[in-house]
């Protein structure tokens, strides 16, 4: 993952609230086996209207989404957060985030940072008023900045430290590896196994997926 | 010597679970179980293979296929060449990395949340994770159970921990007898509609009190299922004699001595009576009636005999303008009375609403009846073995001669990503767990409901109750 420390850019006002993860990318569009290319499954449905504010000429370019309370709530995709980091955008405000998305924006490089609604609504009316305007989004202060506005803004520190080091949190948590053996040798023997061995698979002796998707079904 | 701090059950398994605790880290938990599909699992396993890195228990693993599948023709090979590739691709990983597997055609496969429990493989006292929101389904045993996206399903693959930070904890107390006709299903979109799709945002909920205890396990994970519709981490309910009969004797419950080891362990897994909620909420069963949604989230619900609200109804400038967009989305008028809204799909399925309950309420409005003329009617099992059951109890046969399709298991309908989809403008009544706009197919309109008022709305034709159908025997 990239470091992220700041970021400037213009920026797209979503005036609505309950924006959950069905409408950043609808389920049709979730089948993709890469991390790639869900650009264009964002907003899918409401792509076609054409004066949706993203088919707007005006905001073209802009990095850093500035939605409304409750955004990203429902499904548990990490589809919406790769839909969005894919079209273009770093950051997203709002008052209020699903838990699960903003936990996968997190891994995923993506920053949301959490304001009041009242700095959404002058974030809202700035940037309608010229959609040129340049905000920052300055994560080492937690600042946000537009023009003469600047606001705080939150996000927990733990996920603040990951993205300013632009961390793995598989390679952290396998440094930990001895913790892990020392839970598992104490955990109760009446707990479920899904199979009887407990063999780690060999994974240069496996076919690989390619080869297993080119032979006929 | 100082006694131990009363603890509420989220915290007991809490507790029971960390594997590393340090100032300024989130706690890393150990996952008990983890399941797999194949929607939100393929770049997880191709994230191990760029690395290099084993799946570390496949033992605690487990891999279904349910979202994308057909519900007809499930003999046959995927028509749909792309949902074919990733349920290729799922196959190909669970192979390559040592993952049991469920297929299509397959007996135990089916719905995640409709399989972990039917095996028996849910169990008090255990962490559960899949790469699903519903997995809070789970916690009807007494289980903390959360969905997590497919960064920490890699996460899980490779280390089978999490780091997570604390939740709060909040108690739903539910008290009283839920009134005839009126199911956990009714009693959740009340929960919801009275806290909103944020209320319970980073809570994890217990639901508690004597209507709760006198749920079914089916009942309790129709509650639990719709935890993150009201935005909670995860709910859960402490496990008791309707807990331990239910798993008795399942594949994967334990035996002998193991057994009584568990039990003793089980025992434990109740909120310590001094412990304290951050936040509580008491609900009276005894008021609850038929619910059904309006709009375009699960929050926006009434009672089936009240009318469509109007914005002007709501308190904040949000809600109004979401109440607004919904009512056109919706094609609906404020006043309109719900009973007089016509559907033209019936759905009954789903990780909410697909158990062998839920089908048996269902073909006890059917039996006899007949759906209406405009209207199809899917019934969808929540898996192969739910499908087998109902079979061998003829439910299959009710459904069929009153004019539905008995179909395949799987997720289908609930949120479209098969074949099994709403047209645009096309409206539902749906035993599932999300209205969003477009959730069932494109320009789809859903109305959330108990698998009581879907059986009751199939045979009328307009969003009915149970007890409106019954009376006109």
């Amino acid at each position: 993952m990239d470091k992220f420390t700041s970021h400037t850019g213009t920026a797209l006002p979503l005036r609505r609230s309950n924006v959950d993860t069905d409408q950043i990318i609808p389920a049709v569009y979730l089948k993709r086996i890469t991390r790639s290319g869900f650009e264009d499954g964002l907003f899918a449905a409401w792509r076609n209207d054409p004066d949706f504010v993203l088919n707007q000429p005006q905001y073209d370019g802009a990095s850093i989404l500035i939605a409304g309370p409750d955004f990203g709530t429902g499904s548990s995709r990490e589809h919406a957060v790769w839909a969005l980091t894919n079209y273009g955008f770093k950051v997203v405000l709002s008052s209020r985030f699903g838990d699960i998305f903003r936990s996968n924006s997190g891994k995923a490089g993506l920053l949301t940072a959490l304001v009041e609604q009242p700095v959404i609504d002058q974030l809202w009316s700035l940037v309608e008023t010229d959609p040129s305007t340049e905000v920052t989004v300055d994560l080492e202060n937690l600042v946000v900045k537009a023009n003469s506005f600047s606001a705080r803004f939150e996000i927990d520190d733990y996920t603040r430290w990951r993205l300013l080091e632009g961390l793995d949190d598989i390679g952290i948590t396998l440094g930990h590896e001895g913790e892990i053996a020392l839970y598992e040798a104490r955990r109760a023997a009446f707990k479920p196994a899904t199979q009887e061995s407990a063999q780690q698979a060999d994974i240069a002796g496996k076919p690989s997926v390619e080869a297993a998707l080119s032979q006929p079904a | 010597m100082t006694l131990p701090t009363p603890r509420t059950l989220a915290e007991k398994v809490w507790d029971d679970h960390v594997v590393r605790r340090a100032d300024g880290e989130p706690d890393l938990l150990y996952i008990d179980l983890h399941l797999v599909h194949e929607v939100t699992s393929p770049q997880a396993f191709e994230g191990l293979r760029l690395t290099d890195r084993p799946v570390r228990r496949p033992d605690l693993t487990i891999a279904t296929e349910d979202h994308n599948i057909p519900t007809l023709d499930i003999d046959k090979p995927i028509a749909d060449p792309v949902s074919r590739a990733q349920v290729d691709a799922l196959r190909a990983n669970c192979a390559e990395f040592g993952v049991r597997l469920h297929s299509l055609g397959d007996v135990e496969q089916g719905i995640v949340h409709v399989v972990g429990p039917q095996l028996g493989l849910t169990q008090p006292g255990m962490t559960v994770v899949c790469g699903d929101s519903h997995t809070s389904t789970h916690g009807a045993f007494g289980a903390l159970a959360f969905g997590i996206g497919t960064s920490e399903v890699e996460h899980v693959l490779a280390t089978q921990t999490l780091p997570q930070a604390k939740p709060k904890t909040m108690a739903v107390t539910v008290n009283g007898q839920l009134p005839p006709g009126v199911t956990a299903k009714d009693l959740v979109l009340t929960l919801i509609a009275q806290e909103t799709t944020g209320g319970g945002q980073g809570y994890v909920v217990e639901y508690r009190g004597e209507t709760i205890e006198t749920l079914s396990m089916e009942g309790r994970m129709t509650i639990c299922n719709m935890s993150i519709e009201w935005g909670a981490k995860a709910g859960l309910i402490a496990p008791d004699e309707t807990t331990l009969d239910y798993l008795h004797g399942r594949p994967h419950a334990p035996t002998g001595s193991d057994w009584d080891a568990a039990v003793a362990y089980w025992r434990t897994l109740v909120t310590d009576v001094d412990a304290t909620f951050d936040r509580e909420v008491v609900i009276d069963a005894s008021a609850v009636t038929p619910f059904v949604t309006w709009g375009t989230n699960p929050g926006q619900g009434v009672p089936l005999g009240d009318s469509v609200p109007s914005p002007d109804d709501f308190d904040t400038d949000a809600e109004r303008v979401a109440a607004e967009r919904a009512l056109e989305y919706m094609g609906l008028t404020a006043g309109t009375r719900m009973r007089d809204i016509a559907v033209d799909t019936v759905f009954v399925g789903s990780c909410t609403n697909g158990r062998i309950e839920d089908l048996r309420a269902a073909a006890d409005i059917m039996r006899g009846r007949k759906v209406a003329d405009s209207v199809r009617m899917l019934v969808v099992p929540g898996s192969a073995r739910v499908r087998l059951q109902a079979e061998d109890e003829g439910l299959d046969i009710i459904f069929k001669e009153a004019g539905a399709e008995w179909r395949g298991a799987g997720c289908s309908m609930c949120l479209g990503m098969n074949p099994d989809q709403l047209t645009p403008g096309e409206r539902s009544a749906s035993t599932s767990n999300r209205n969003f706009e477009g959730r069932q197919g494109k320009g789809g309109r859903t109305h959330l409901v108990s698998p009581l008022v879907a059986a009751a709305t199939a045979v009328t034709g307009r969003l009915t109750a149970p007890a409106d159908v019954q009376a006109q025997v």
